[in-house]
């Protein structure tokens, strides 16, 4: 199954009720199984007139209290970023996925890890975070995609799935394991008062600076809880690394490869994977780069983790940068070869 | 044993489906697959090439880039990826629609005019089948039982008419 | 004694924000009518624009979700979408809905999206200190029009009923105005036909209400209400535009 199928069929195994989106590739195959298989499983796709109009509806439905789900890639992203952020500042759960391409502007439809700061650092206005997963193959997308779900819900958040156009394409094999779905009574939610409640209204306005404040706050004591219970990485191979990479997402798979190289060489590699990249697993890696000499930093980006990474380590030991962007993929090989380069040789 | 394949050719030759039944058959097999298309804007006629990776092993980057095999529907996808076949690799091209030889002599070439073998045969549209009946022969990358599995799991059941004809095509291929 | 005269039950016991002489409160007020009048406070979920009507979230008694600029008829649908069974509307105004809300109010009525909006168009951007919108007529002064709207650089005053009642999806469009007590009467009409045409299931619906923003206008309550005669019927006729119930009758 192609990856972006098998989020659909995922989301909707996850009890997701409603799909708005719009036509971007590298993601189009998404919009177009929840356009097959949605409705017929009660739910309800629409294709909107635009991301912004898209995110909106989400927003509308999830105000419902209804499990919904918006896709696109990057620059349908960027058009979502307004709707985000009312989302979040509307303490409302819903699940996004970023089918990441180049950027730039309209850069290119092949893979691309380029969002990863607009993702975990400025999804839009405002003092926010949303929680951003970065599966790293097409199993694990599913798997996210039911977990994003219920941290949206146990939150009230949006929840991020960071992908790339190569996650996207692909297809592998993919079971689809039984879920309990555990989607909470969402006594906040605008579905009408039927008289026997107060109104509830769904809002992201204070004007009272220290009203404003204090809904901050009480958000960024959640994100706290959110650090210590939700926070996921995947260590390979570390416990005796001279070299640490740090990879997400499809590239992770690539320096996999390039760690078993270079392993096979008697090059002492290892890889921290980060599973959530909002909160960054800081602790993680400091535990799996313990014993590392040095740290390279891998992506499909111009180097948009390294700062995390330093800051993780507190620039305790070098951290260098290997990626390509733009739409090309890296190799093992050309990993290995800057895994040598920077003194990883025996 | 891993094989990293990588098919090419134009748009609309069957070059991803070609790949789809590759990948079935290694799931059948029981193996580590992966599947991955290169995409360009156009949807009709643009060049066309997929990745696939049969393993043991989990398998890292599912972008082929050093195929252990390769196989080429036209000209423009023989010239492109010949140099980065890995040496000692397979390459099969369809000869009715590749003009050129294979300038390596460190990898195992063969010709099969697929495209010619399809028409003659009224298998429109069925050369990429049979070249899978030819890397079935020089290969033994599956069997035919295996590919048999594959083709009947990947067509849908309003289209089962199609299932005798692929059968056909991967036969030609590996008496060919 | 008996009452003869009160608060509707879904107007919130608040005071509105709202300047002297500005009609919003008597367009809540009517809503509010209505919705008590047809017994569904229980089940509507309202919208509010961005824009002076922002906060009118607080003014009414049902559930409210704030959306944002312009992306009310979007948020509605994704309501009326989910929960087919709940009562919508929006409440925006002619920045909000005619500028930089066009797209979603222009595809919620081609779709025929079965949500009603209130539209109120007072030709100017109150709130934030009355900018020219897209309703503004030739030759108003405003923030940004200090010589007059000039529609030779700032082009036309947009209709947005007559637009909207070219659509296919849209089932009912009629323009009112409140600066009469006959006009008002004669809007709550509107109001009540559109809500009920929802609870039938029969499309998009939008009732255009002309109002009043003496400040921004620079004229007192009365001499703006006066303008609405004057000046702004004559541009935008009131009527109905489309009525999708009549249609096939002899008019």
């Amino acid at each position: 199954m192609k990856g972006n199928e098998a989020v659909a069929e995922a989301a909707i195994r996850a009890g997701c009720k409603c799909f708005f989106g719009y036509p971007i590739t590298p993601q189009n195959e998404l919009p177009a199984y929840f356009a097959k298989k949605l409705q017929a499983s009660g739910g309800v796709f629409l294709q909107a007139e635009s991301e912004i109009a898209a995110i909106n509806m989400v927003l509308g439905a999830a105000s419902a209290g209804v499990r919904s789900m918006t896709s696109s890639s990057s620059p349908g992203i960027s058009l979502k970023a307004e709707g985000i952020s009312y989302i979040a500042g509307s303490d409302l759960p819903c699940v996004i996925v970023n089918v990441q391409r180049g950027g730039p502007g309209l850069g290119s439809i092949q893979p691309s890890q380029a969002d990863y700061l607009q993702a975990t650092k400025a999804m839009g206005h405002g003092d926010f975070h949303v929680i951003v997963y970065a599966p790293c193959s097409v199993q694990e997308m599913v798997d996210t995609v039911f977990k994003a779900f219920e941290i949206a819900d146990l939150y009230r958040m949006p929840v991020m799935i960071l992908a790339d156009g190569l996650l996207g394409q692909m297809m592998e094999p993919v079971s689809f394991p039984d879920f309990t779905l555990s989607e909470p009574t969402k006594k906040w939610a605008a579905d009408g008062h039927g008289g026997k409640r107060k109104k509830n209204i769904i809002n992201s306005l204070f004007l009272q600076p220290d009203d404003l404040e204090r809904t901050i706050r009480e958000r960024f004591a959640r994100y706290d809880e959110i650090k210590a219970r939700e926070t996921e990485a995947e260590l390979y191979m570390t416990e005796d690394a001279d070299i640490v990479l740090v990879a997400y997402g499809a590239t992770a798979r690539v320096v996999k490869s390039a760690v078993n190289l270079a392993r096979e060489q008697g090059i002492k590699a290892g890889l921290v994977r980060p599973v959530t990249l909002w909160p960054f697993p800081e602790k993680e890696l400091n535990e799996g780069a313990q014993n590392a000499r040095a740290l390279l930093c891998c992506e499909m980006s111009m180097g948009q983790m390294v700062d995390d990474v330093k800051l993780a380590i507190n620039c305790s030991k070098p951290v260098t940068f290997y990626g390509r962007t733009g739409g090309s993929i890296p190799s093992p090989t050309e990993i290995l070869e800057e895994i040598k380069r920077i003194g990883g040789v025996v | 044993m891993t094989h990293e394949i990588l098919a090419a050719g134009f748009g609309g030759q069957g070059v991803l489906f070609l790949g789809r039944v590759l990948a079935q058959a290694g799931l059948i097999d029981g193996k580590e697959v992966s599947w991955f298309p290169s995409y360009g804007p156009e949807m009709r006629g643009g060049t066309c090439n997929c990745s696939v990776c049969l393993s043991e092993k989990p398998i890292g980057s599912p972008l082929v880039t050093h195929p252990s095999v390769l196989i080429a529907m036209n000209t423009p996808s023989l010239e492109k990826f010949i140099d980065f076949v890995v040496p000692g690799g397979v390459v099969i091209c369809d000869s009715t629609m590749v003009d050129t030889e294979v300038s390596r002599d460190d990898v195992k070439a063969f010709s099969i005019p697929a495209s010619q073998l399809a028409a003659d045969n009224d298998l429109k549209g069925g050369a990429n089948i049979i070249l899978i009946g030819k890397l079935i022969k020089e290969t033994g990358v599956f069997t035919r039982e295996t590919f048999k599995k594959a083709i009947e799991k990947i067509v849908p059941p309003e289209r089962e008419h199609l299932i005798a004809g692929n059968l056909r095509a991967a036969e030609i291929g590996i008496n060919s | 004694m008996a009452v003869i005269f009160q608060k509707p039950k879904s107007l919130s016991d608040v005071t509105q924000h709202y300047c002297p002489g500005c009609t919003h409160g008597i367009i809540h007020r009517l809503i509010a009518e209505v919705i008590d009048d047809m017994d569904i406070e229980g089940e509507t979920v309202g919208i509010s624009p961005v824009g002076c009507s922002v906060l009118a979230y607080n003014y009414f008694n049902f559930d409210m979700i704030q959306a944002p600029h312009g992306r009310a008829p979007a948020v509605a649908t994704g309501v009326k979408r989910a929960r087919p069974d709940l009562f919508t509307f929006t409440y925006q105004g002619d920045g909000d809905l005619a500028a930089i809300g066009t797209a979603e109010m222009v595809h919620a009525a081609s779709r025929g999206e079965n949500i009603t909006i209130i539209f109120v168009n007072n030709t100017i951007y109150g709130m934030t200190g009355g900018q020219m919108a897209p309703t503004t007529l030739s030759g108003q002064v405003t923030q940004t029009t200090p010589f007059g709207r000039d529609i030779k650089t700032a082009g036309y005053p947009i209709r947005v009923c007559e637009m909207l009642a070219t659509l296919e999806g849209t089932a009912f469009a009629r323009r009112v105005s409140v600066d009469t007590p006959q006009n008002v009467r004669e809007a709550k009409k509107a109001i009540a036909k559109a809500f009920e045409l929802q609870k039938n299931e029969a499309g998009f619906s939008i009732v255009e209400i002309l109002s009043t923003c003496p400040t921004n206008w620079g004229l007192n309550p009365l001499n703006s209400l006066k303008r609405i005669r004057e000046e702004v019927i004559p541009y935008y006729p009131l009527g109905v535009y489309k009525d999708k119930t009549k249609e096939g009758e002899s008019s």
